[in-house]
């Protein structure tokens, strides 16, 4: 065995050695990652209950998908989440960090405080904020509009304020994540240039606009991105805020992964689910590849 | 070969078959229910009754919560394991028996005629292809609860006999603040509950119609009579401002909180109800309409699994005759508050006259049950119709006519191919 080893150079064996560890990630990986992947890829083009026989359709599974009426405001909601609550929150969680850096004092514990609902389980949030939302005489939100004489609304009762009164939480809870990236992307700006500016007079505003946006735009991109696919997987705020988790009123509320899940869980319909799965997959990458694209530009 | 060596073959052989047999006579099967307290116990009960009837079989009770419940029956029978006998709701029938998770009954163990006599007629749901593919140990049905202190503080004697009476009734017993907010509702709408039940087999029936046609096979609520049940349903909200689907979260929690007068649930609810400190209500049957009276029945089978052959299946079948028999129905009625699935034992006099049962039981002699080809969408028209028409205003038969296209593709997927 020695003998056997000892013939490799040491290039080779660190090269090995190597190898043996990354191959325990990799298995994993694509066993249980990628493998799973393609077979969605598979399983769409079948009729399939997870019980019975499995048929294979083609491509029928997409051709009912498209001609689903319910397909397209599904997809539209989905795209509303995103684009409402990624630039609304970026927004919010900017303007909080870059005044939070300005401060010492509370500092952390400020930080901490917006922290802590990125680390509370969704549900439980979700369930709190159903709770909010409720009309009178039990519901918060209301009970506060009530005290400065303004109607109640019906927030998750109605099918043009329900998926914003869903998105209010998923951006909350997204906020400390967000805050915290970008004061680090804030401090690891060189002190210097800031200093450079000052001294040739330029005000708070022109640094903001002149260096320190220019200077995050890494981490904006990666903000963007990481938070566009957030919002494009919403579920399980809608899950447990509209009633009887069906994304309603009717399916005002309603993204794709919930549309996915009711097909796979609720009815069986593997084939079909599997195929929104491919489709939501795409955009996904597709959202992914605009992101190298851009960092690429950066360097 | 020596003789001592023989002898020892011959040891091992025969100690081998003894274990063997000993581990044959002991045929242990699985039961599968969701976790509710008191059917737990019922069925705990009903293992302890059996195993002793029956040595040599002993049933491994499991249960989980309701929410998972579906999922881990469908993935574990799939692959070879989970329960032999197996409750699960009557809606779900053509669900499990499509994804080959039950057997049908052997007509040996479970003779038609006697099923036929014996049970209550909607129990015929279950006859599919001339085989009869599970067993209720108890039925539902639909009765209206009434808070008796809002009842006497509106000046109401009695419930409303007619349908007329109980929006009449709703009006009286709702309260609102300065701003026109809600303090009680007459009656709590609630289409996440059992209101669609209602609607499809109550309201339409009620005013003429029927929801779906004889062959079960095609929507028939596009009629003047669903559209007028519809409108009914829909105008507790919309037009006399006397309830307000989603109300305190659930209609059952407005109830039970004491702030709304009426509530239409199932026998199921009635421990809630009785648990629940200060609230002072009664149950009476549901209003009639011209003269008529309609109710929708309900229920949970127990099937035996495609898993189950040989001895487990033989165990199985006495198991499921054990806890259909009479004295499981009484039982369970005792412990859980559902309804014996067959008249003998339900339409007694005690049970008939029973102040809590006795609506519901009474209620039994002129229900329907839907034969369901799959309840989660078929659910949703009824949510559906009732939002496009209390929140976005749209007209009863147009919401109507929208939702049954959505529901007969639903059929058309099933009865398709």
């Amino acid at each position: 065995m020695a003998n056997f080893w000892n013939k490799f150079t040491i290039k080779q064996k660190l090269a090995i050695t190597a190898w043996l560890f990354l191959a325990v990630p990799l298995v994993f990986y694509i066993t249980i990652r990628f493998y799973p992947t393609f077979e969605a890829f598979y399983v769409s083009t079948l009729k399939w209950n997870l019980l019975g026989a499995k048929k294979a359709i083609g491509m029928k599974n997409y051709i009912k998908i498209f001609a689903d009426e319910d397909f397209w405001l599904v997809l539209w909601n989905t795209i509303k989440y995103a684009l409402v609550g990624v630039p609304v929150s970026m927004l919010i969680a900017f303007v909080i960090a870059y005044w939070l850096n300005e401060i010492d004092f509370g500092h952390d514990f400020i930080r901490a405080m917006y922290f802590i609902p990125f680390l509370t389980t969704a549900v439980a949030m979700a369930w709190v904020w159903r709770w909010f939302y409720q009309p009178l005489p039990i519901g918060y939100f209301n009970t506060m509009l009530s005290w400065f004489g303004i109607p109640q609304q019906p927030f998750l009762r109605s099918v043009t304020q329900g998926l914003y009164s869903i998105m209010a939480p998923a951006v909350w809870a997204g906020l400390g994540f967000q805050i915290v990236i970008f004061i680090a992307g804030i401090r690891a700006i060189p002190r210097s240039y800031f200093e450079a500016a000052e001294i040739d007079g330029a005000g708070r505003r022109q640094i903001l606009r002149e260096i320190t946006l220019p200077a995050l735009k890494p981490t904006i991109i990666f903000l963007t991105v990481v938070s566009t696919i957030g919002f494009l997987r919403i579920f399980d705020q809608v899950y447990t805020m509209s009633a009887d988790s069906a994304g309603g009123p009717l399916n005002s509320t309603k993204p794709l992964v919930l549309m996915i899940y009711e097909f796979a869980f609720d009815e069986f319909k593997l084939g079909r689910a599997s195929a929104l799965t491919v489709i939501l997959f795409l955009i996904l990458l597709v959202v992914s590849l605009v992101q190298l694209w851009l960092m690429r530009k950066q360097k | 070969m020596k003789k001592w060596l023989k002898k020892v073959f011959a040891l091992a052989i025969g100690g081998t078959s003894l274990v063997w047999s000993g581990l044959a006579q002991a045929v242990e099967i699985e039961y599968w229910q969701y976790t509710y307290g008191s059917r737990v116990e019922a069925i705990d009960k009903l293992i302890e009754s059996f195993e002793a009837a029956n040595p040599g079989i002993t049933v491994k009770h499991t249960h989980f919560p309701y929410a998972d419940y579906r999922k881990k029956v469908a993935i574990a029978v799939s692959a070879g394991d989970g329960p032999d006998v197996v409750q699960l709701y009557y809606g779900w029938l053509n669900d499990y028996r499509e994804g080959g998770l039950i057997q049908p009954l052997s007509s040996s163990a479970f003779p038609h005629a006697k099923i036929e006599e014996e049970f209550f007629p909607m129990v015929g749901t279950m006859k599919v292809d001339g085989n009869y593919w599970g067993l209720p140990t108890a039925v539902r049905s639909l009765a209206l609860f009434w808070n008796k202190d809002l009842f006497a503080e509106a000046g109401l004697s009695g419930p409303p006999e007619t349908l007329d009476e109980m929006v009449e009734f709703a009006k009286k017993l709702t309260k609102k603040d300065a701003n026109g907010n809600y303090l009680t509702v007459g009656f709590a709408v609630d289409t996440d509950g059992q209101d669609h039940h209602w609607w499809r087999e109550v309201l339409i029936r009620l005013y003429g119609g029927q929801p779906y046609s004889d062959d079960g096979k095609t929507v028939a609520y596009t009629t003047e009579a669903g559209a007028k049940a519809l409108k009914f349903i829909t105008d507790f909200e919309a037009t006399h401002k006397v309830g307000s689907n989603g109300f305190m979260n659930r209609g059952q929690d407005a109830f039970a909180a004491g702030q709304a007068g009426m509530v239409l649930d199932g026998s199921f609810r009635i421990s809630k109800f009785a648990k629940t400190e200060g609230l002072n209500f009664a149950i009476s049957e549901l209003p009639g309409h011209d003269g008529n009276r309609f109710n929708f029945s309900s229920y949970w089978v127990n099937g035996i699994s495609s898993k189950a052959d040989g001895e487990k299946k033989a165990a199985a079948e006495k198991f499921l005759q054990h806890i259909t028999s009479d004295e499981a129905m009484q039982l369970w009625l005792d412990t859980v508050g559902e309804l014996p699935a067959k008249p003998a034992v339900a339409l007694v006099d005690a049970n008939k006259a029973h102040p809590l049962y006795g609506p519901f039981i009474r209620g039994l002699s002129y229900a329907n049950a839907t034969a369901f080809v799959s309840e989660k969408p078929q659910r949703q028209s009824l949510i559906d119709a009732y939002d496009m028409v209390v929140l976005q205003g749209a007209d009863p038969m147009a919401a109507l006519k929208k939702v049954a296209k959505a529901e007969q593709e639903v059929f058309d997927e099933f009865f398709g191919d």
